[in-house]
């Protein structure tokens, strides 16, 4: 078995939210370092606050004011950290009741070790020093120190009210993958390292795919036997691309073509240069061009041949 | 239908879409179109006993369980709550998934929703991922549907301009539909004509928008129907069809999928001319030339004859064939909401609830949806009398 190839794929974006009214309030207040709830139509005070009642999905309005104390309602240690995560030191998830609240919000707490939490602890709000609108405006929960964990009263009405109210949040998403391209693609990547463009042919409808998959989609069987293609081939359709793309270095106009390899089951896709684009046409005969020590071809160029007839490539398109 | 239960739709609601929504959350975004469906069905979250929601992939805008995070705002406490997934055609899908519960006897009101904000997504680059080993080529949504215009155009003959009819009269009749995102007053075929080549053949004005925005419906069965305040539309036909996005023998210009699940809807219904038979058409053209590409793929005309349909006019309000009366995906494209206000847009025509943009007595509509590099289709006709049989 060769080696298999793998390597690190990182899909990142910075997602943002339009936060609405209740949610916009809540993180203001957090800001402001004021806990906000929501009361429900039989009383409840849901922290965080919902848009929406849980229960009877009805329009939930009323805003409370909580106490920033509250009960560990039930936890779990991290003993070990990762990044992103509210404390860089091990420390409890805990679920805590605010004083004035029904439900319990998610957070973390700064405590010695596992032995210093339990069940029914009196914990208070740390603000953090910079805030922003956002829940890590809490940096975490603490003890309350002896002597200061009487509970608070009932949550009070509260008009959600702040000047300069935190209206959109971002937030970034992050998946890091391992990606590895398998057998039949890797054999094929291996191939381009010699400039050779290969694909494999299915023993059902003997069409070759290129690059290949391992198998055919459409007679689902494994494709095992090695077709070296091209390098020639015809341009099956393409489109002139006039508008610049996010992280590409290619200056526009360029041509985006269909490219069917000389005894390739399907086109795939390249760039042609070489010619004016307003030159390129379906049909029009390509090689493909390396530079460097690029695995794949740069782009494809005319060949100089006399274009190939459509009925030739009106399958491939 | 075989012993299945005849389904109708009795609440339709839609956002009023717009390029940016900041005012609301997602979950105010959804719970706006849903509030509207029951209202107009007259019913509350209450007698919904199923939902089922559907949104495009999960990158465009970074919500990988929208039936948990939306679950409160769309009342589903204690009841059945699915999420569907078919990329572009999602909303299509999410409406089919739907009626099937209701047809099946599971549930008897199922509440269908579908959504997107495109204004905190990254539709344009959520699928195009910085796969290793692959070379970076791809040029955006449109630089991928491009050459499969130019495909239809070769094999056709069909004449340069088609596809700046069709982008001027979608936007013209986005000018009837309150809820549509472009109202473009004034617009003119020479300004349409004279828009940038951005990925050539396909000019600026021919590309779909990107949008805020939700759709709703409300599906019950024949009891449930009965009691509607409104007249229901009823389901003919419904069908989905899937293929690889890429195979030798693949046709991109009319995929097979398409072709078949036309079929398949059309044998339901009972339809055997489709161009003489159904009234009206709510088609998924995210490109202009997309229309008369589905057209013939749907049957609407012959093979290499879609362009001449478009051309004489037939498939503009007032014509034969209006296709699109509500503007469509041109004026409007919230991309997970899109087949389903397709579908949505069906149902108000042959309700005779189209307001300003209603086709004069429409009494059966198609609605289609298609998404994934013409990887999955769905498709409904709706009817204004119950199906018979």
């Amino acid at each position: 078995m060769p080696d298999v190839l793998t390597a690190p794929l990182v899909v990142e974006f910075p997602f943002t939210r339009s936060l609405g009214p209740v949610l916009s309030a809540f993180l203001t207040g957090l800001r402001e370092r004021v806990v906000l709830g929501i009361r429900t139509r039989d009383g409840r005070v849901l922290v965080p606050p919902a848009e929406y009642d849980p229960v009877t999905g009805e329009d939930l309005h009323a805003l409370v004011r909580t106490a920033a104390t509250g009960t560990v309602t039930t936890w779990a240690w991290n003993p070990a950290p990762r990044r992103g995560q509210p404390l860089a030191t091990p420390f409890a998830w805990v679920l805590v009741r605010l004083d004035g609240a029904d439900t319990a919000l998610l957070h973390a707490l700064d405590a010695p070790g596992p032995e210093a939490v339990r069940t029914g602890l009196r914990v208070r709000v740390r603000w953090a020093a910079r805030r922003t609108g956002a829940i890590t405006d809490i940096a975490c929960f603490e003890p309350c120190p002896p002597g200061t964990d009487a509970p608070a009263g009932p949550a009070v009405p509260h008009d959600g009210v702040f000047p300069d109210p935190v209206t959109i949040l971002t937030t970034p998403a992050r998946l890091d993958y391992t990606y590895t391209p398998g057998r039949a693609l890797g054999r094929h990547l291996a191939a381009l390292a010699d400039r050779r463009i290969t694909g494999e042919r299915c023993p059902s409808c003997h069409k070759v795919y290129v690059p290949p998959r391992g198998a055919c989609p459409t007679c689902a069987v494994a494709t095992g036997e090695q077709v070296e293609v091209g390098p020639r081939g015809t341009v099956t359709t393409f489109c002139v691309v006039n508008i610049k793309a996010r992280n590409l270095t290619i200056d526009v106009p360029y041509v985006y073509a269909h490219i069917a390899l000389d005894g390739a089951g399907l086109a795939l896709h390249g760039r042609i240069a070489g010619i004016p684009c307003d030159q390129v046409r379906m049909g029009l005969r390509v090689e493909p061009v390396w530079t460097g020590d690029a695995r794949h071809p740069d782009h494809y160029r005319p060949t100089g041949e006399p274009d190939a007839a459509y009925d030739t490539y009106k399958e491939l398109l | 239908m075989n012993g299945r239960e005849p389904v109708a739709v009795v609440g339709i609601g839609q956002t009023h879409h717009a390029a940016a929504r900041r005012d609301v959350s997602l979950p105010g975004l959804v719970r706006e179109a849903a509030r509207r469906a029951l209202d107009d069905a007259e019913l509350t979250w209450a007698d919904v006993d199923a939902v089922v929601i559907g949104k495009a992939p999960d990158f465009f805008e970074g919500v990988m369980m929208p039936e948990l995070y939306l679950a409160d705002a769309l009342g589903a406490a204690g009841k059945p709550v699915l999420r569907v997934h078919t990329a572009g055609s999602v909303g299509g899908s999410t409406a089919l998934v739907a009626t099937s519960l209701v047809a099946a006897r599971v549930q008897r009101t199922v509440l269908a929703l579908a959504f997107e904000k495109q204004s905190e997504s990254n539709a344009m680059w959520g699928l195009s991922l910085p796969v290793p080993f692959q070379q970076p080529l791809l040029a955006g949504a449109g630089g991928f549907f491009a050459p499969h215009v130019r495909a239809y155009i070769r094999r056709t003959g069909a004449p340069a301009d088609i596809g700046v009819l069709v982008a001027h009269k979608d936007r013209r009749n986005a000018l009837r539909n309150p809820y549509a995102h472009l109202h473009e007053h004034g617009l003119t075929l020479a300004q349409v004509r004279s828009s940038p080549m951005l990925w050539d053949p396909i000019r600026y004005s021919e590309t779909c928008p990107s949008s805020d925005g939700a759709c709703a419906l409300v599906l019950t069965d024949r009891a449930g129907a009965a009691r509607s305040p409104r007249p229901p539309a009823w389901v003919h036909g419904g069908a989905m069809r899937s293929e690889p996005t890429l195979f030798a023998g693949k046709d991109f210009v009319s995929p097979r999928a398409g072709r078949d699940c036309a079929a398949e809807v059309y044998r339901q219904a009972g339809i055997t001319d489709p161009r003489r038979e159904i009234d009206t058409a709510e088609l998924y053209v995210p490109f202009s030339w997309y229309e008369p590409m589905w057209l013939e793929n749907l049957g609407f005309a012959a093979e290499g004859e879609g362009w001449r349909l478009t051309a004489s006019g037939a498939t503009a309000l007032g014509g034969e064939l209006p296709v699109n009366p509500s503007g469509g995906v041109l004026s409007t494209n919230p991309i997970g909401a899109s087949g389903l206000i397709r579908f949505a847009e069906a149902a108000l025509q042959v309700r005779g609830e189209a307001g300003a943009h209603q086709v004069e007595g429409a009494a059966k509509a198609l609605g289609h949806a298609y998404g994934g590099g013409a990887q999955f289709f769905s498709m409904w006709l709706v009817g204004s009398r119950p199906p018979t049989g």
